[in-house]
Protein backbone atom coordinates (compact mmCIF):
# COMPACT_ATOMS: atom_id res chain seq x y z
CA UNK A 1 0.00 0.00 0.00
CA UNK A 2 2.95 2.47 0.79
CA UNK A 3 6.13 1.68 -1.18
CA UNK A 4 9.11 3.64 1.14
CA UNK A 5 11.74 3.97 -1.62
CA UNK A 6 15.61 5.33 -0.56
CA UNK A 7 13.94 8.02 2.02
CA UNK A 8 16.18 10.49 2.91
CA UNK A 9 15.11 13.53 5.31
CA UNK A 10 17.76 16.22 6.17
CA UNK A 11 17.69 19.48 8.19
CA UNK A 12 20.40 21.21 7.15
CA UNK A 13 23.37 19.03 8.10
CA UNK A 14 21.66 16.80 10.15
CA UNK A 15 20.23 13.33 8.00
CA UNK A 16 17.37 12.53 10.01
CA UNK A 17 16.79 9.47 8.05
CA UNK A 18 19.65 7.68 5.86
CA UNK A 19 17.95 6.01 3.00
CA UNK A 20 15.05 3.81 4.27
CA UNK A 21 13.50 1.26 1.73
CA UNK A 22 10.41 -1.01 2.91
CA UNK A 23 6.88 -1.72 1.99
CA UNK A 24 3.79 -1.60 4.36
CA UNK A 25 1.17 -3.92 2.96
CA UNK A 26 -2.79 -3.81 2.79
CA UNK A 27 -3.74 -5.02 6.14
CA UNK A 28 -0.63 -4.70 7.80
CA UNK A 29 -0.23 -2.84 11.70
CA UNK A 30 3.35 -1.65 12.34
CA UNK A 31 4.54 -0.57 15.12
CA UNK A 32 7.71 2.06 15.58
CA UNK A 33 10.01 2.41 18.20
CA UNK A 34 13.23 3.61 18.95
CA UNK A 35 14.66 5.71 21.20
CA UNK A 36 13.78 9.63 21.24
CA UNK A 37 15.24 11.89 18.46
CA UNK A 38 15.93 8.68 16.66
CA UNK A 39 13.70 10.03 13.37
CA UNK A 40 10.26 7.73 14.09
CA UNK A 41 7.88 11.17 13.96
CA UNK A 42 9.81 12.07 11.06
CA UNK A 43 9.73 9.00 8.81
CA UNK A 44 5.65 8.67 10.20
CA UNK A 45 5.02 12.47 8.96
CA UNK A 46 7.33 11.80 5.66
CA UNK A 47 4.66 8.81 4.99
CA UNK A 48 2.15 11.50 3.68
CA UNK A 49 4.57 14.27 3.43
CA UNK A 50 3.62 16.45 6.07
CA UNK A 51 7.41 16.35 6.22
CA UNK A 52 8.74 16.36 2.21
CA UNK A 53 11.55 14.02 1.86
CA UNK A 54 14.97 15.83 0.97
CA UNK A 55 14.98 12.66 -1.08
CA UNK A 56 13.58 9.11 -2.01
CA UNK A 57 9.83 7.82 -3.55
CA UNK A 58 6.80 7.38 -1.07
CA UNK A 59 4.53 5.08 -3.46
CA UNK A 60 0.95 5.30 -2.22
CA UNK A 61 -1.25 3.40 -4.73
CA UNK A 62 0.91 3.41 -7.44
CA UNK A 63 1.46 7.49 -6.75
CA UNK A 64 4.82 8.85 -5.63
CA UNK A 65 3.12 11.65 -3.60
CA UNK A 66 6.51 12.66 -2.95
CA UNK A 67 6.68 14.35 -6.38
CA UNK A 68 5.92 17.79 -6.15
CA UNK A 69 4.10 17.82 -9.17
CA UNK A 70 1.29 15.79 -7.59
CA UNK A 71 -1.82 17.39 -5.30
CA UNK A 72 -1.04 16.06 -1.79
CA UNK A 73 -4.30 17.05 -0.76
CA UNK A 74 -5.74 14.45 -2.52
CA UNK A 75 -3.79 11.68 -1.33
CA UNK A 76 -4.07 12.78 2.48
CA UNK A 77 -7.62 12.25 2.43
CA UNK A 78 -7.15 8.69 2.11
CA UNK A 79 -4.05 8.72 5.00
CA UNK A 80 -5.66 9.65 8.00
CA UNK A 81 -2.99 10.74 10.50
CA UNK A 82 -3.22 11.06 14.45
CA UNK A 83 -1.07 13.68 16.21
CA UNK A 84 0.32 13.28 20.07
CA UNK A 85 -1.33 16.93 20.81
CA UNK A 86 -4.86 15.91 19.65
CA UNK A 87 -4.89 18.72 17.58
CA UNK A 88 -8.60 19.12 17.13
CA UNK A 89 -10.30 22.36 15.43
CA UNK A 90 -10.36 24.72 18.65
CA UNK A 91 -12.78 26.90 17.06
CA UNK A 92 -15.08 23.84 15.81
CA UNK A 93 -17.26 22.06 17.89
CA UNK A 94 -16.91 17.65 17.87
CA UNK A 95 -19.24 17.34 15.32
CA UNK A 96 -18.56 19.84 12.84
CA UNK A 97 -14.13 18.82 13.89
CA UNK A 98 -15.41 15.76 12.15
CA UNK A 99 -17.81 16.98 9.44
CA UNK A 100 -15.19 19.61 8.42
CA UNK A 101 -13.27 18.07 5.93
CA UNK A 102 -15.60 16.11 4.56
CA UNK A 103 -18.59 18.60 3.41
CA UNK A 104 -15.25 20.31 2.52
CA UNK A 105 -14.61 17.39 -0.19
CA UNK A 106 -18.11 17.07 -1.19
CA UNK A 107 -18.89 20.33 -1.87
CA UNK A 108 -15.30 20.53 -3.77
CA UNK A 109 -16.65 17.47 -5.82
CA UNK A 110 -19.90 18.88 -6.45
CA UNK A 111 -18.92 22.22 -7.91
CA UNK A 112 -16.53 19.91 -10.17
CA UNK A 113 -19.78 18.11 -11.30
CA UNK A 114 -21.37 21.37 -12.03
CA UNK A 115 -18.46 22.85 -14.16
CA UNK A 116 -18.22 19.09 -16.14
CA UNK A 117 -21.88 19.40 -17.14
CA UNK A 118 -21.50 22.81 -17.84
CA UNK A 119 -19.19 21.64 -21.12
CA UNK A 120 -21.17 18.72 -21.21
CA UNK A 121 -24.53 20.80 -21.92
CA UNK A 122 -21.88 22.64 -24.60
CA UNK A 123 -20.46 19.68 -26.23
CA UNK A 124 -23.93 18.26 -26.60
CA UNK A 125 -25.85 21.34 -28.86
CA UNK A 126 -22.45 20.53 -31.46
CA UNK A 127 -22.18 16.56 -31.00
CA UNK A 128 -24.57 13.97 -32.21
CA UNK A 129 -23.46 11.26 -29.22
CA UNK A 130 -24.80 13.00 -26.34
CA UNK A 131 -22.62 12.45 -23.58
CA UNK A 132 -24.65 11.72 -19.76
CA UNK A 133 -24.40 14.55 -17.08
CA UNK A 134 -22.60 13.47 -13.77
CA UNK A 135 -25.07 13.70 -11.01
CA UNK A 136 -24.73 16.69 -8.67
CA UNK A 137 -25.28 16.04 -4.93
CA UNK A 138 -27.12 18.62 -3.29
CA UNK A 139 -24.98 21.09 -0.37
CA UNK A 140 -27.80 19.58 2.37
CA UNK A 141 -27.29 16.32 1.23
CA UNK A 142 -23.78 16.53 1.12
CA UNK A 143 -23.51 18.36 4.89
CA UNK A 144 -26.69 15.61 6.13
CA UNK A 145 -24.66 12.84 4.84
CA UNK A 146 -21.83 14.07 6.79
CA UNK A 147 -23.46 14.44 9.84
CA UNK A 148 -24.97 11.26 9.82
CA UNK A 149 -21.97 9.45 9.29
CA UNK A 150 -20.12 12.13 12.31
CA UNK A 151 -22.87 11.10 14.90
CA UNK A 152 -22.41 6.98 13.72
CA UNK A 153 -18.77 7.96 14.09
CA UNK A 154 -19.18 9.46 17.74
CA UNK A 155 -21.83 6.55 19.12
CA UNK A 156 -19.20 4.16 18.78
CA UNK A 157 -16.43 5.60 20.61
CA UNK A 158 -19.57 6.66 23.16
CA UNK A 159 -19.25 10.35 22.56
CA UNK A 160 -22.01 10.94 21.16
CA UNK A 161 -23.55 13.52 23.59
CA UNK A 162 -20.44 15.71 23.29
CA UNK A 163 -21.21 16.54 19.42
CA UNK A 164 -22.17 19.93 20.06
CA UNK A 165 -19.13 21.15 22.74
CA UNK A 166 -16.30 22.90 22.03
CA UNK A 167 -12.82 20.85 22.36
CA UNK A 168 -11.46 22.47 25.32
CA UNK A 169 -13.93 21.39 27.47
CA UNK A 170 -13.17 17.76 26.80
CA UNK A 171 -10.45 15.82 28.77
CA UNK A 172 -7.44 14.44 26.65
CA UNK A 173 -8.34 10.79 26.20
CA UNK A 174 -11.88 12.10 24.93
CA UNK A 175 -10.12 14.33 22.51
CA UNK A 176 -7.80 11.97 20.95
CA UNK A 177 -11.01 9.54 20.48
CA UNK A 178 -12.44 12.25 18.76
CA UNK A 179 -9.60 12.83 16.77
CA UNK A 180 -8.99 9.39 15.76
CA UNK A 181 -12.95 9.57 14.41
CA UNK A 182 -12.16 12.84 12.84
CA UNK A 183 -9.71 10.93 10.61
CA UNK A 184 -11.98 7.91 10.15
CA UNK A 185 -14.33 10.16 8.98
CA UNK A 186 -12.39 10.19 5.40
CA UNK A 187 -12.23 6.55 5.21
CA UNK A 188 -8.72 6.52 5.06
CA UNK A 189 -6.93 3.09 3.67
CA UNK A 190 -4.50 3.82 6.13
CA UNK A 191 -4.16 5.66 9.78
CA UNK A 192 -0.69 7.00 10.92
CA UNK A 193 -0.38 7.63 14.49
CA UNK A 194 2.48 9.57 16.62
CA UNK A 195 2.43 8.58 20.14
CA UNK A 196 -1.11 9.16 20.63
CA UNK A 197 -1.03 7.99 24.12
CA UNK A 198 1.98 9.92 25.39
CA UNK A 199 0.19 13.44 25.71
CA UNK A 200 -2.89 11.61 28.30
CA UNK A 201 -2.76 11.13 31.78
CA UNK A 202 -2.08 7.50 32.41
CA UNK A 203 -6.07 6.29 33.49
CA UNK A 204 -6.86 8.02 30.00
CA UNK A 205 -4.27 5.49 28.03
CA UNK A 206 -6.06 2.56 28.08
CA UNK A 207 -9.33 3.88 26.53
CA UNK A 208 -8.00 5.40 23.41
CA UNK A 209 -5.68 1.96 22.95
CA UNK A 210 -9.09 0.24 23.06
CA UNK A 211 -10.27 2.42 20.29
CA UNK A 212 -6.94 1.59 18.19
CA UNK A 213 -7.47 -1.83 18.88
CA UNK A 214 -11.19 -1.80 17.38
CA UNK A 215 -9.25 -0.60 14.17
CA UNK A 216 -7.35 -3.30 14.49
CA UNK A 217 -9.38 -5.68 14.55
CA UNK A 218 -11.66 -4.38 11.58
CA UNK A 219 -8.61 -4.68 9.68
CA UNK A 220 -7.70 -1.19 9.54
CA UNK A 221 -4.10 -1.03 7.75
CA UNK A 222 -1.70 1.16 10.42
CA UNK A 223 1.31 2.46 11.02
CA UNK A 224 2.01 3.41 14.90
CA UNK A 225 4.61 5.33 16.93
CA UNK A 226 4.78 4.29 20.38
CA UNK A 227 6.21 3.42 23.71
CA UNK A 228 3.54 1.19 24.84
CA UNK A 229 5.59 -2.04 24.20
CA UNK A 230 2.98 -4.06 25.87
CA UNK A 231 0.18 -2.64 23.13
CA UNK A 232 3.06 -3.10 20.56
CA UNK A 233 3.30 -6.65 20.95
CA UNK A 234 -0.51 -7.41 21.67
CA UNK A 235 -1.71 -5.40 18.46
CA UNK A 236 1.03 -5.05 16.17
CA UNK A 237 1.85 -7.48 13.10
CA UNK A 238 5.35 -6.41 12.66
CA UNK A 239 7.87 -4.26 14.34
CA UNK A 240 10.41 -1.81 13.04
CA UNK A 241 13.09 -0.46 15.12
CA UNK A 242 14.82 2.69 14.52
CA UNK A 243 18.06 4.32 15.42
CA UNK A 244 19.98 7.18 14.03
CA UNK A 245 17.76 7.26 11.26
CA UNK A 246 18.20 3.67 10.35
CA UNK A 247 15.98 0.69 10.48
CA UNK A 248 17.86 -1.29 12.37
CA UNK A 249 15.12 -4.07 12.87
CA UNK A 250 12.37 -5.08 10.63
CA UNK A 251 10.44 -8.06 12.22
CA UNK A 252 7.80 -10.27 14.25
CA UNK A 253 7.13 -8.17 17.38
CA UNK A 254 7.29 -10.64 19.62
CA UNK A 255 10.14 -12.12 18.00
CA UNK A 256 11.63 -8.77 18.57
CA UNK A 257 10.45 -8.25 22.35
CA UNK A 258 11.94 -11.98 23.21
CA UNK A 259 15.22 -12.24 20.37
CA UNK A 260 16.35 -8.50 20.21
CA UNK A 261 19.06 -9.03 17.20
CA UNK A 262 20.87 -5.62 17.59
CA UNK A 263 23.00 -4.32 19.89
CA UNK A 264 21.29 -1.45 19.97
CA UNK A 265 18.28 -2.84 20.52
CA UNK A 266 18.67 -4.84 23.52
CA UNK A 267 19.97 -1.83 25.02
CA UNK A 268 16.97 0.34 24.23
CA UNK A 269 14.95 -3.14 25.84
CA UNK A 270 16.62 -3.14 28.60
CA UNK A 271 16.13 0.63 29.49
CA UNK A 272 12.28 0.34 28.57
CA UNK A 273 11.05 -2.82 29.62
CA UNK B 1 -17.74 81.91 34.11
CA UNK B 2 -20.40 84.36 33.38
CA UNK B 3 -19.31 84.53 29.03
CA UNK B 4 -19.73 81.03 29.33
CA UNK B 5 -23.78 80.98 29.33
CA UNK B 6 -23.26 83.47 26.30
CA UNK B 7 -20.79 80.92 24.50
CA UNK B 8 -23.00 78.06 24.57
CA UNK B 9 -26.40 80.36 23.56
CA UNK B 10 -23.67 81.24 20.27
CA UNK B 11 -22.91 77.32 19.72
CA UNK B 12 -26.74 76.44 20.18
CA UNK B 13 -27.93 79.44 17.81
CA UNK B 14 -25.36 77.82 15.11
CA UNK B 15 -26.26 74.28 16.30
CA UNK B 16 -30.06 74.35 16.18
CA UNK B 17 -31.07 77.65 14.35
CA UNK B 18 -28.58 77.78 11.79
CA UNK B 19 -28.94 74.20 11.33
CA UNK B 20 -25.45 73.57 11.86
CA UNK B 21 -26.69 70.21 13.39
CA UNK B 22 -26.45 68.79 9.86
CA UNK B 23 -23.04 69.75 9.35
CA UNK B 24 -22.45 67.99 12.55
CA UNK B 25 -23.77 64.34 11.35
CA UNK B 26 -22.45 64.64 8.02
CA UNK B 27 -19.24 65.08 9.55
CA UNK B 28 -19.98 62.50 12.23
CA UNK B 29 -21.17 60.09 9.01
CA UNK B 30 -18.25 61.22 7.61
CA UNK B 31 -15.79 60.24 10.09
CA UNK B 32 -17.31 56.98 10.81
CA UNK B 33 -17.52 55.79 7.05
CA UNK B 34 -13.80 56.82 6.39
CA UNK B 35 -12.92 54.63 9.54
CA UNK B 36 -15.50 51.53 9.35
CA UNK B 37 -14.76 50.95 5.61
CA UNK B 38 -11.05 51.87 6.26
CA UNK B 39 -10.75 49.17 8.58
CA UNK B 40 -12.80 46.56 6.59
CA UNK B 41 -10.53 46.95 3.77
CA UNK B 42 -7.57 47.09 5.57
CA UNK B 43 -8.65 43.66 7.29
CA UNK B 44 -9.10 42.27 3.75
CA UNK B 45 -5.49 43.48 2.85
CA UNK B 46 -4.20 43.06 6.15
CA UNK B 47 -5.26 39.31 6.22
CA UNK B 48 -4.18 39.01 2.44
CA UNK B 49 -0.90 40.11 3.16
CA UNK B 50 -0.19 38.01 7.11
CA UNK B 51 -1.45 35.34 4.72
CA UNK B 52 1.51 35.48 2.40
CA UNK B 53 3.66 37.01 5.03
CA UNK B 54 3.87 32.97 7.04
CA UNK B 55 3.42 31.02 3.92
CA UNK B 56 6.38 28.87 3.49
CA UNK B 57 8.51 30.09 1.08
CA UNK B 58 10.17 27.36 -1.34
CA UNK B 59 8.72 28.64 -3.94
CA UNK B 60 9.30 32.11 -6.56
CA UNK B 61 5.68 33.13 -6.51
CA UNK B 62 5.20 33.26 -2.57
CA UNK B 63 9.08 34.57 -2.37
CA UNK B 64 8.21 37.53 -4.71
CA UNK B 65 4.72 37.91 -3.31
CA UNK B 66 6.44 38.33 0.47
CA UNK B 67 8.89 40.61 -1.24
CA UNK B 68 6.07 43.20 -2.67
CA UNK B 69 3.99 42.52 1.23
CA UNK B 70 6.87 44.05 3.01
CA UNK B 71 7.87 46.77 0.90
CA UNK B 72 4.07 47.60 0.94
CA UNK B 73 3.69 47.30 4.82
CA UNK B 74 7.42 49.58 5.14
CA UNK B 75 6.13 52.13 3.21
CA UNK B 76 2.49 52.40 4.76
CA UNK B 77 4.02 52.40 8.37
CA UNK B 78 7.07 54.68 7.50
CA UNK B 79 4.94 57.56 6.61
CA UNK B 80 2.63 59.67 8.10
CA UNK B 81 -0.98 58.74 7.03
CA UNK B 82 -1.31 63.11 6.36
CA UNK B 83 1.56 62.49 3.85
CA UNK B 84 -0.16 59.62 1.68
CA UNK B 85 -3.57 61.63 2.00
CA UNK B 86 -1.62 64.82 0.27
CA UNK B 87 0.64 62.26 -2.35
CA UNK B 88 -2.37 60.35 -3.40
CA UNK B 89 -4.70 63.32 -3.38
CA UNK B 90 -2.93 65.84 -5.02
CA UNK B 91 0.20 63.55 -6.96
CA UNK B 92 -0.86 59.95 -7.29
CA UNK B 93 -4.50 60.43 -8.46
CA UNK B 94 -3.80 63.59 -11.25
CA UNK B 95 -0.74 61.54 -12.16
CA UNK B 96 -3.12 58.53 -13.30
CA UNK B 97 -5.68 61.29 -14.47
CA UNK B 98 -8.24 59.95 -11.91
CA UNK B 99 -10.80 61.98 -10.49
CA UNK B 100 -12.55 61.19 -7.81
CA UNK B 101 -13.88 62.79 -4.39
CA UNK B 102 -11.96 62.95 -1.54
CA UNK B 103 -14.08 61.52 0.80
CA UNK B 104 -13.66 58.41 -1.50
CA UNK B 105 -9.29 58.98 -1.74
CA UNK B 106 -9.92 58.91 2.10
CA UNK B 107 -11.55 55.94 2.50
CA UNK B 108 -8.97 54.29 -0.24
CA UNK B 109 -5.56 55.74 1.83
CA UNK B 110 -7.33 54.60 5.48
CA UNK B 111 -7.82 51.44 3.76
CA UNK B 112 -4.43 51.29 2.26
CA UNK B 113 -3.02 52.55 5.94
CA UNK B 114 -4.69 50.47 7.57
CA UNK B 115 -3.70 47.15 5.91
CA UNK B 116 -0.26 47.60 6.10
CA UNK B 117 -1.03 47.88 10.50
CA UNK B 118 -3.76 45.18 9.98
CA UNK B 119 -1.35 42.69 8.48
CA UNK B 120 1.44 43.35 11.45
CA UNK B 121 -1.67 42.10 13.95
CA UNK B 122 -2.63 39.50 12.04
CA UNK B 123 0.87 38.07 11.60
CA UNK B 124 0.89 38.02 15.26
CA UNK B 125 -2.35 36.32 15.76
CA UNK B 126 -1.50 33.86 13.40
CA UNK B 127 1.67 32.69 15.00
CA UNK B 128 -0.07 32.78 18.22
CA UNK B 129 -2.18 29.61 16.96
CA UNK B 130 -0.69 26.64 17.79
CA UNK B 131 0.88 25.01 14.71
CA UNK B 132 -1.03 21.86 15.08
CA UNK B 133 -4.13 23.18 13.69
CA UNK B 134 -2.01 24.12 10.54
CA UNK B 135 -0.57 20.12 10.62
CA UNK B 136 -4.49 18.76 11.72
CA UNK B 137 -5.81 20.61 8.74
CA UNK B 138 -3.44 19.67 6.48
CA UNK B 139 -2.99 16.45 7.72
CA UNK B 140 -6.83 15.92 5.99
CA UNK B 141 -6.27 17.44 2.59
CA UNK B 142 -7.48 21.02 3.07
CA UNK B 143 -5.07 22.71 1.28
CA UNK B 144 -2.96 25.56 2.70
CA UNK B 145 -4.89 28.84 2.12
CA UNK B 146 -8.42 26.84 3.18
CA UNK B 147 -7.08 25.65 6.63
CA UNK B 148 -6.04 29.07 6.96
CA UNK B 149 -9.33 30.72 6.20
CA UNK B 150 -11.12 28.21 8.34
CA UNK B 151 -8.91 26.97 11.24
CA UNK B 152 -6.11 29.63 11.47
CA UNK B 153 -7.62 33.28 10.88
CA UNK B 154 -10.73 32.70 13.00
CA UNK B 155 -8.25 31.49 15.82
CA UNK B 156 -6.41 34.79 15.02
CA UNK B 157 -8.54 36.77 14.65
CA UNK B 158 -10.45 35.84 18.56
CA UNK B 159 -6.86 36.39 19.66
CA UNK B 160 -5.89 39.93 17.97
CA UNK B 161 -9.77 41.57 18.81
CA UNK B 162 -8.47 43.61 21.11
CA UNK B 163 -5.91 44.77 19.45
CA UNK B 164 -8.22 45.11 16.08
CA UNK B 165 -10.47 47.43 18.37
CA UNK B 166 -7.56 49.63 18.81
CA UNK B 167 -6.91 49.96 15.68
CA UNK B 168 -10.48 51.02 15.11
CA UNK B 169 -10.26 53.81 18.01
CA UNK B 170 -6.79 54.71 16.34
CA UNK B 171 -8.68 54.92 12.71
CA UNK B 172 -10.98 56.88 14.00
CA UNK B 173 -8.60 59.67 15.79
CA UNK B 174 -6.69 59.74 12.61
CA UNK B 175 -9.34 60.73 10.57
CA UNK B 176 -9.36 63.91 11.97
CA UNK B 177 -6.91 65.39 9.36
CA UNK B 178 -8.68 64.34 6.10
CA UNK B 179 -10.00 68.24 5.98
CA UNK B 180 -6.31 67.94 4.47
CA UNK B 181 -7.88 66.98 1.40
CA UNK B 182 -11.34 68.42 1.43
CA UNK B 183 -13.43 65.86 2.91
CA UNK B 184 -15.96 67.24 5.31
CA UNK B 185 -15.79 65.35 8.92
CA UNK B 186 -16.10 66.22 12.38
CA UNK B 187 -13.26 68.84 12.40
CA UNK B 188 -14.63 70.86 9.36
CA UNK B 189 -18.41 70.75 10.93
CA UNK B 190 -17.13 72.15 14.06
CA UNK B 191 -14.58 74.48 12.87
CA UNK B 192 -17.44 76.26 10.72
CA UNK B 193 -19.19 76.82 14.27
CA UNK B 194 -16.09 78.42 15.02
CA UNK B 195 -14.95 80.80 12.22
CA UNK B 196 -18.96 81.73 12.14
CA UNK B 197 -19.27 82.59 16.18
CA UNK B 198 -15.75 83.51 16.37
CA UNK B 199 -16.30 81.34 19.40
CA UNK B 200 -14.13 77.98 19.19
CA UNK B 201 -13.80 77.28 22.87
CA UNK B 202 -17.51 75.31 22.70
CA UNK B 203 -17.20 74.04 19.76
CA UNK B 204 -14.40 72.28 20.02
CA UNK B 205 -15.30 70.91 23.71
CA UNK B 206 -18.28 69.65 21.96
CA UNK B 207 -16.04 67.76 19.27
CA UNK B 208 -13.74 66.30 22.03
CA UNK B 209 -16.53 64.82 23.98
CA UNK B 210 -17.76 63.27 20.85
CA UNK B 211 -14.45 61.73 19.78
CA UNK B 212 -14.64 60.57 23.45
CA UNK B 213 -18.11 59.02 23.86
CA UNK B 214 -17.29 56.89 20.00
CA UNK B 215 -14.25 55.95 21.65
CA UNK B 216 -15.58 54.61 24.48
CA UNK B 217 -18.23 52.96 22.54
CA UNK B 218 -16.38 51.14 20.36
CA UNK B 219 -14.17 50.29 23.50
CA UNK B 220 -17.46 48.51 25.05
CA UNK B 221 -18.27 46.88 22.05
CA UNK B 222 -15.33 45.06 21.40
CA UNK B 223 -15.50 43.90 25.01
CA UNK B 224 -18.96 42.55 24.35
CA UNK B 225 -17.43 40.69 21.07
CA UNK B 226 -14.47 39.24 23.15
CA UNK B 227 -16.70 38.10 25.55
CA UNK B 228 -19.07 36.13 22.89
CA UNK B 229 -16.36 34.76 20.75
CA UNK B 230 -14.80 33.22 24.76
CA UNK B 231 -18.01 30.60 24.21
CA UNK B 232 -15.82 29.08 22.25
CA UNK B 233 -13.66 28.45 25.33
CA UNK B 234 -16.26 26.90 27.50
CA UNK B 235 -19.52 26.21 26.11
N1 LIG C 1 11.78 20.71 11.92
C1 LIG C 1 12.98 20.26 12.34
N2 LIG C 1 14.08 21.02 12.18
C2 LIG C 1 15.29 20.57 12.58
N3 LIG C 1 15.50 19.39 13.16
C3 LIG C 1 14.45 18.59 13.36
C4 LIG C 1 13.13 18.98 12.96
N4 LIG C 1 12.27 17.98 13.27
C5 LIG C 1 13.01 17.02 13.84
N5 LIG C 1 14.32 17.38 13.90
C6 LIG C 1 15.41 16.56 14.44
O1 LIG C 1 15.34 15.30 13.84
C7 LIG C 1 15.66 14.28 14.77
C8 LIG C 1 14.56 13.25 14.79
O2 LIG C 1 13.39 13.84 15.29
P1 LIG C 1 12.04 13.01 15.46
O3 LIG C 1 11.70 12.39 14.17
O4 LIG C 1 11.05 13.93 16.05
O5 LIG C 1 12.46 11.89 16.50
P2 LIG C 1 11.54 10.95 17.38
O6 LIG C 1 10.13 11.12 16.95
O7 LIG C 1 12.07 9.57 17.12
O8 LIG C 1 11.77 11.34 18.80
C9 LIG C 1 15.89 14.95 16.10
O9 LIG C 1 17.28 15.09 16.30
C10 LIG C 1 15.26 16.31 15.92
O10 LIG C 1 15.94 17.27 16.69
MG1 LIG D 1 8.41 11.87 18.02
Amino acid sequence: MIEVKHLVKSYGKLRVLDDISLTINQGERVAIIGPSGSGKSTFLRCLNCMEDPTSGEIIFKGVNIADMHVDINIHRRHIGMVFQQFNLFNNKTVIENIMLAPVYVGNQARRKAIRHNLYVRLANIFSKNKKPFLKVESKADIKNTAKENAHTLLKRIGLDEKADVYPSTLSGGQKQRIAIVRSLAMNPDVMLFDEPTSALDPEMVGEVLNVIKELADDGMTMVIVTHEMAFAREVATRLLFLDGGHVLEDTDPKEFFDHPKTDRAKEFLSKVL
Amino acid sequence: MGNFSVKVEKFWEIFYEYRGYTRVVTGLKNTLIIAVLGLLIGIVIGTLIATVRVTPKYKTLPKVLNGICSFYVGLFRGTPVVVQLLVTYYVMLPLMGINIPPLNVCVLVFGLNSGAYVSEIMRGGIMSVDPGQLEAGRAVGLSFPVTMLKIVVPQAVKNILPTLGNEFITLIKETSVVSFVGAADLYVAFNYFGTNSYEFMVPYLVMALIYIVLVMLIALGVRLMERSLRKSDRS
